[in-house]
């Protein structure tokens, strides 16, 4: 059986277009609003869903992803709770993958091993630890094999030819593209930079290369979309939720209203080029 | 021979001491932490660098510290003879700059062209602020907000020094935050900046590296130690944070296993008291942060706790890679001191040696009677005076009841 990954961007391949993952915050602004969110996600347009699950210390992260930790973290939020969380998604939703987003000591605290069973059990479909590189992750990239999950890496413009073999070694699922130099959200993409490191990412792998940190606007979305397989937005979406949450607005349309914005730009980016 | 027992040879080639140690940074650091660990062996091998660093040491630093015998405290306690390593007298008032001056001169070999740093006591920053003043970097060092408040001289002379300080006010708004900020920096101006961190905590090569600048420490008591006494002691003794001081005089003594090396953590409000305290060895469990595997202060979702010390420069819930390794191995122990303890222990020394402590080593004078009692009249003890106590003033002045 094929994972929901590969089989998620085997059908955008058919479709000839490129995906919208949108990233969300567990327990942002609470466990509930955070799950209706969610199961909202799919029909706005987001073809798979990152789900962070908060960390009191956020190193990569910009303002809106630390102040939506935060949130979550003061909601009860933790990684057992995200993983509750994803498996109350996951009976109304089988086909939408789910990456679980986050820091390493929350899963080494758990256990790798524990932590790979609980999460193939909650129905998520791979795991995304920003400060877990590729030296320091074969421990828990063995246990979500062993599950059939995959640890997705990433690639950043500091990483050279001679480094991507390391980053690509024993890799599934796709390769996330780090599209700016710095915390997640506080600059915007350098479109033309991504799309080169794109094209020179797909000569060394035949994974599906997801690009994100940066995408904040339809605008920016579209012109990822022309050459990456999947085009990550978070900080955008979660700092919607952050205003309507404050603002006492309806949390769920609200989001969903901004995804189904950046979905349309995604999907139809190629159409765009191919009338041009 | 037990290989745990080759101290001299870790970390290993991926940084690990042990199950500690590592790099658990993001890919977009790993590249950077891969470059520094080539250019620090590079330098550790071209003797020009060894030279230049041991000259400003002698010259801008005031090295050797003396190793002074503390006569009235030693007859205080009626224990073991007493002497103190004085890093307080170093330029700049703490053990910090020994560190600074050796990634500074690295940074200038790698090309750098701007310093940030991180600070708790503001030790640290003030000694990041002075090397950047004195070969020229423009320096940004963070603060937590918390930090600046009470650490309001040290601010000021950074200040003075032409450095920029950025509160910092995520989190618990203190040494923790101050790094997490500080990494957030890194990653965004990856291509100029070196990130000089102030302990031996941090990705390979950092805890390593910091360790080997620090251990000039070690290397003078040592000496200076045999020629007094004509022996070695029998242990010594320094105050835990991110653990560099200690490292710095624990390392030259790893092998000559008859020296007995012991740390002391801020145990705050005391270790029973959830949260309200900082001593990770003692409290905490292995995990990772900041780069590297640790014994961290944790709940039980592995959440970092923010932990309390009245001290900044100690107030950090984690410690250095090789303190957990050296703890595991039991080759060295791990004592507390508390908050009120301190205090005592701050006056006294200022009282009966004339020698304002800082907070930070009044956490390690605060267990010298147990130890030099339990060692006996005959031993000899080493502490190391990694700080004066002009910054810690206000707080200690508040923490009284008395106003300045
Ligand atoms: C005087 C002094 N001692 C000790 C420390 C703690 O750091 P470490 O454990 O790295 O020596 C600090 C930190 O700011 C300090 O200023």
């Amino acid at each position: 059986m094929t994972s929901r990954i590969d089989q998620r961007f085997a059908a955008l391949k058919a479709e000839g277009r490129a995906g919208l993952v949108a990233y969300v915050m567990a327990f942002d602004p609470d466990l509930e609003t955070s799950l209706e969110i969610i199961k909202a996600l799919p029909a706005a347009g987001a073809d798979v869903i990152e789900v962070g699950f908060p960390f009191s210390d956020p190193m990569a992260e910009g303002p809106s992803i630390q102040k939506a930790a935060e949130r979550g973290l003061k909601a009860g939020g933790s990684l057992k709770g995200t993983l509750d969380l994803v498996a109350r998604f996951r009976e109304a939703d089988q086909t939408t993958p789910v990456i679980l987003m986050g820091y390493a000591n929350p899963v080494e605290h758990m256990g790798a091993e524990a932590f790979a069973t609980r999460a193939k059990t909650a129905g998520a479909d791979g795991v995304i630890l920003v400060d877990l590189p590729p030296e320091e992750d074969l421990e828990t990239r063995s246990a979500l094999g062993g599950q059939g999950l995959s640890l997705i890496r990433l690639a950043t413009p500091t990483t050279d030819a001679a480094r991507l073999p390391v980053v690509l070694e024993g890799v599934t699922g796709f390769l996330y593209y780090v599209s700016v130099t710095g915390v997640t959200g506080a600059r915007a993409i350098g479109v033309d930079a991504a799309r080169a490191a794109v094209e020179r990412l797909k000569r060394s792998t035949d994974l599906p290369i997801a690009v994100g940190f940066g995408v904040r606007d339809a605008q920016s979305a579209s012109a990822v979309a022309r050459a990456a397989d999947a085009v990550v937005v978070g900080s955008a979406f979660v700092d919607v939720i952050a205003k309507a949450a404050a603002d006492g607005a309806p949390v769920v349309e609200a989001v969903s209203a901004k995804v189904s914005e950046l979905a349309r730009a995604v999907r139809t980016a190629r159409e765009q080029d191919k009338t041009a | 021979m037990d290989a745990r027992k080759n101290w001299q040879d870790l970390p290993d080639a991926s940084g690990k001491f042990g199950i500690y140690g590592g790099r658990f940074v993001p890919e977009t650091l790993m590249p950077l932490v891969l470059d520094l660990e080539k250019a620090y062996a590079a330098a550790k091998a071209d003797p020009s660098f060894q030279a230049e660093f041991d000259d400003l040491m002698t010259h801008y630093v005031g090295r050797p510290s003396p190793l002074y015998f503390a006569e009235r405290l030693t007859q205080h306690f009626g224990g073991a003879k007493i002497y103190f390593k004085r890093d307080e007298l170093n330029h700049t008032g703490a053990h910090k700059i020994n560190n600074c001056i050796g990634q500074i001169l690295l940074a200038r070999r790698m090309g750098k062209t701007r310093i940030i740093a991180e600070t708790g006591a503001g030790q640290h920053g003030v000694a990041s602020a002075t090397v950047s003043a004195r070969f020229g970097f423009p320096c940004v060092v963070y603060m937590g907000a918390v930090d600046v408040e009470r650490q309001k001289p040290n601010v000021f002379r950074m200040n003075l020094l032409g450095a920029e300080v950025r509160p910092v006010t995520s989190g618990g708004a203190t040494l923790k935050d101050a790094m997490n900020e500080a990494l957030r920096d890194w990653v965004t101006n990856v291509h100029d900046t070196f990130y000089i961190i102030g302990t031996a905590a941090g990705p390979h090569p950092y805890p390593m590296m910091v360790r080997d600048f620090q251990s000039v420490i070690g290397r003078e008591a040592r000496a200076q130690i045999l020629e007094r006494e004509g022996r070695l002691p029998d242990a010594v003794v320094a105050c835990i944070g991110g653990g560099s001081n200690a490292i710095g005089l624990f390392h030259p003594f790893i092998a000559d296993e008859s020296v007995k090396l012991i740390g002391v953590e801020a145990a705050g409000e005391g270790l029973d008291k959830y949260n309200r305290h900082a001593a990770a060895l003692a409290g905490g469990k292995a995990g990772v942060l900041h780069g590297n595997r640790t014994y961290l202060l944790q709940d039980d979702e592995g959440q970092i706790l923010e932990g309390h010390s009245i001290s900044a420069g100690l107030d950090y819930p984690g410690v250095g890679p090789e303190h957990a390794w050296l703890k595991d191995t039991g080759r060295a122990q791990y004592l507390s001191t508390t908050d009120d303890e301190a205090l005592a222990a701050f006056q006294l020394c200022a009282q009966i040696e004339g020698i304002i402590p800082a907070l930070e080593p009044s956490h390690a004078l605060a267990r010298l009677g147990e130890i030099a009692k339990d060692l006996g009249p005959d031993r000899v003890v080493v502490m190391n005076m990694c700080g004066r106590g002009d910054k810690d003033i206000f707080t200690v002045a508040e923490a009284l009841g008395k106003k300045i």
